[in-house]
């Protein structure tokens, strides 16, 4: 059943990199949101008795990550007037480079953990390592406040792969919880774009550091 | 029974909340200085029950234990003859202290910082009472800690003012520094002896370098209380620029506890090495001539008077130093000597340096000025507080007729045993320190000459003496109380014999300690003899002056007139002038800088002159040294204050460094 698994682990790397190299905003948003869906249906693959409880957070997960959130940054998008370009501060085809290096050195790195059996056999570790990466790499190489805030969702996203390891020791409500988390901090976010750009008519994360002191 | 640890206990309990019904007073109302002075005087007096439960129990070291919810230690109290010493000065500054705050420090006149002074003022003093009677190293770090954060915010009683807030942070970072080092020296205590009960003695299996890092820890931790000299550096501003009552406090017992943790720590072991006395000998009469040295050169009274107290601190760790080489060598002569020399100079000690504190803060009242140049002539506008500084100032220097002669002579008689014994002495190097405390002597008559006779003798220099006078008879009360203890002292040194000779008992319990013998070692009677007499000559003197000057048989001309026709009072010795052969004398070690004036190519021009008094360690070392850091930590600036984006990217190359130390 690995390939069940890694499958759509691999469009997840995949998508990764795309994230990395693309320059629209919308296109970066709709491969979040399509990360999102593809990390909800994960649990119904894992899980080898599927119960009601799974499926209700498989699909609230995925309501929340593949529709609610794009929806709330598209809104963002449009209502502040944001150019609908990615600004980067290292060159797009060199961010990509730096996440294929991230990707090869996690996949690298995942087997010298001391894991059980089923944290080895799949790509699990790396996919999730690799997604971690790739939010930072966002998170540090991108200007415009809302690309961090994508940022940030991807960092979640690998957490939440790594979090599959763990699904018989965690409680789906946990997971819920986290989720619940991220949808309020993505939509006060959301909101706290419209206020700045009301106020100071630049949404560029560097004149933020003029707020200081 | 264990009656003195409860009515202690009670009495630690009443200073430390003494303060804390004021707070709930109007800013502008006497009430809560009233209540706290009350709980004040309650504490005092029952200090003073149980110190006398204890002596008429015949000084019989009690010890109470409680078991306490922390992780380590219990709240062990004990008291024995040491505690009790040092427990006499806490019990006594602190209530005159507090009298004299009624009318020096006012409520209604200081409405924005009395309550918080009068909140610390009862928590310090509890805590020092804690940091005395504490037998558990857990306890004893927490009292010290209140003590110490408790001084810092009575140092900065007016922190409106820079040079307040400057003294409060040397002060702040120098007790944290003393902090570390008394928590390791503790963990390490610890780890010899297996707990955290004090004072127990170490085994002596434990290894030489154990107890060389205890013993040096501690000389760092509680030297830096005591204002040992390198360790000095926050002890003259702090004086300086806490109100007087507070720095009578901080001079006459704080100070104190500090030499209270020298003292313990010699006794942790049997046979300490000697290196251990020769250290505590070297720097104490290193900090004596070289605190005295500084005094000499200050231009500010009550900078004077905290260089001295480093100088008397000084004193005291020679007598230390004596004492535990006398344990070194089973000299029960040097013990006796040394340790009650010390313990005698500290209980003097806390008798005319709050005086002369005290005293400085009447002038600093009448005059609001506290250089030493801008005053004279206030013996005659100021004569109860001129006569009272002037005791002081005479115990102070030692000299025969008072008491600090009787404290400094055993030290002297201590000293020189090991010269004049009839066979070669192995100690005899000893002896060496008897010129360092000859020349401390000297000097602090320099110094004080200087003090007294610049600020009360001569004419007045400006105008800020014009309009003063004797305060009222509340702070003047105090005062006089404490140059009654000096005078009481000078006259009854037996009152204080069979404390001392017990204190050198408990310390020291495997050598011979009884009264007879200390009789015989230092005929203090004797001495008390020739201080009686010389105290009657000296008032007869004085009174004779009186009537002479009654009778004016002399002809009325202006003091220091120095065969001038027309003097003027800028043509008096100053202070500053006084002191200038000596400063110069010693310029390598202190580097007085006189802003000399230009001269005119022709005509002579306007000039002032200035002097400016550094202190050698704190301007001249720590001060360019931590900039040295500064400036080269400055380097690192720029990885600081980045936007939120390399904060991020730091986190990723720390998050890639761990998984790579996870790695390999």
């Amino acid at each position: 059943m690995h390939w069940s698994i890694n499958t759509p682990l691999v469009i997840v790397l995949l998508l990764n990199l795309f994230m990395l190299s693309v320059s629209r905003m919308r296109s970066l948003i709709y491969s979040a949101a399509a990360q999102g869906v593809i990390l909800s249906a994960l649990p119904l693959l894992l899980e080898k008795r599927i119960d009601s409880m799974i499926i209700i957070v498989a699909l609230v997960t995925a309501a929340i990550k593949g529709l609610l959130i794009p929806q709330m940054l598209h809104k963002a998008l449009r209502d502040a007037q944001i150019k609908r370009e990615v600004e980067p501060l290292i060159g797009f085809l060199p961010t990509m480079l730096l996440g294929a290096l991230g990707t090869a050195v996690s996949i690298t790195f995942a087997a010298y953990l001391p894991m059980t059996q089923t944290g080895s056999s799949t790509l699990i570790i790396p996919a999730s390592f690799s997604t971690v990466l790739t939010g930072f790499l966002l998170l540090t190489t991108r200007y415009k406040a809302i690309t961090q805030v994508i940022g940030y969702l991807i960092l979640e996203n690998g957490i939440y792969i790594f979090g599959m390891l763990l699904l018989a020791a965690v409680p789906f409500l946990v997971e819920l919880g986290i989720l619940l988390d991220l949808f309020v901090g993505i939509f006060v976010v959301s909101i706290i774009l419209n206020h700045i750009n009301e106020a100071f008519s630049s949404l560029d994360t560097r004149q933020l550091t003029a707020l200081k002191e | 029974m264990n009656i003195a640890i409860y009515i202690m206990l009670a009495s630690t309990l009443s200073m430390a909340i003494s303060g804390v019904p004021g707070l709930l007073f109007s800013r502008r109302s006497m009430t809560g200085q009233w209540i706290a002075t009350l709980l004040n005087l309650l504490a005092t007096l029952l200090g003073i029950v149980a110190l006398l439960t204890f002596v008429s129990g015949g000084y019989h070291s009690e010890n109470m234990a409680w078991p306490w919810t922390l992780p380590w230690g219990g709240f062990a109290v004990g008291i024995d003859t040491i505690t009790v010493l040092f427990l006499m000065p806490i019990l006594g500054v602190f209530l005159l202290g507090s009298i004299y705050a009624m009318a020096y420090w006012k409520q209604t006149q200081h409405p924005d910082n009395g309550r918080k002074l009068r909140f610390c003022w009862g928590l310090m003093n509890a805590g020092m009472m804690m940091v005395v009677l504490a037998r558990d190293g857990v306890l004893f770090l927490m009292a010290w800690e209140i003590m110490a954060l408790a001084a810092f915010f009575l140092i900065t009683t007016e922190d409106h003012n820079p040079c307040v807030r400057e003294a409060g942070w040397i002060y702040l970072i120098a007790a944290h520094i003393g902090m570390i080092a008394l928590v390791a020296m503790f963990v390490l205590l610890r780890l010899t002896a297996g707990s955290f009960e004090l004072w127990m003695t170490i085994p002596s299996s434990v290894p030489q370098g154990m107890t060389a890092a205890i013993f040096l820890l501690a000389l760092a931790g509680f030297g830096l209380k005591a204002g040992i000299m390198p360790l000095h550096v926050w002890l003259p501003g702090a004086h300086a620029n806490a109100p007087s009552h507070v720095s009578a406090l901080f001079s006459g017992v704080m100070l104190n506890v500090g030499i209270y943790g020298l003292v313990r720590i010699g006794e942790i072991m049997t046979v300490p090495p000697l290196w251990w006395g020769a250290t505590l000998l070297i720097i104490g009469a290193g900090s004596a001539v070289a605190g005295m040295i500084f005094a000499v050169c200050q231009n500010d009274y009550k900078g004077l008077l905290a260089y001295s107290s480093i100088e008397n601190m000084g004193i005291i760790c020679i007598g230390l130093g004596l004492a535990t080489i006398g344990r070194t060598c089973h000299r029960s002569d040097l013990v006796l000597l040394g340790l009650g020399g010390a313990l005698f100079h500290i209980l003097n000690h806390s008798l005319f340096k709050p005086l002369l504190f005290l005293g400085a803060g009447n002038i600093l009242h009448a005059t609001n000025t506290r250089k030493i140049d801008a005053l004279g002539g206030l013996a005659g506008k100021m004569p109860v507080t001129a006569g009272l500084f002037f005791m002081g100032s005479l115990a102070i220097c030692g000299l025969p007729g008072l008491n600090g002669f009787l404290s400094e002579w055993l030290i002297y008689l201590g000293l020189l045993r090991t010269a004049i014994a009839a066979h070669v002495d192995t100690l005899v190097w000893i002896s060496l320190a008897v010129p360092a405390l000859a020349i401390t002597g000297a000097l602090a008559v320099a110094g004080f000459v200087k003090l007294f006779g610049s600020v009360f003798l001569g004419n007045k220099r400006s105008a800020e003496v014009d309009h003063a006078h004797d305060p009222g008879a509340g702070t003047l009360a105090p005062l006089a109380i404490l140059a009654l203890g000096c005078v009481a002292l000078a006259l009854f040194p037996e009152l204080i014999i069979p404390l001392l000779v017990s204190a050198a008992h408990a310390w020291a319990p495997q050598m011979i300690a009884s009264t007879a013998s200390f009789g015989s070692l230092a005929p203090l009677q004797e001495m008390a003899k020739l201080n009686v007499g010389l105290l009657i000559g000296g008032t007869a003197f004085l009174l004779l002056l009186g009537i002479v000057r009654q009778q004016k048989l002399r002809a009325a001309i202006p003091t220091w007139s120095c065969g001038f026709a027309r003097p003027v009072a800028r043509m008096q010795y100053t202070g500053a002038s006084f002191s200038r052969m000596l400063a110069q004398l010693f310029t390598w070690m202190i580097p007085v800088k006189p802003a000399v004036p230009p001269e005119g190519r022709y005509v002579p021009q306007p000039a002032q002159w200035t002097q400016d008094v550094p202190d050698t360690v704190l301007d001249r070392g720590l001060i360019p040294g931590f900039a040295l850091v500064q400036r080269l930590l400055e380097r690192f600036r720029p990885l600081q204050n980045k936007p939120v984006n390399v904060y991020l990217a730091y986190m990723l190359a720390i998050l890639l460094l761990l998984l790579l130390a996870l790695c390999f």
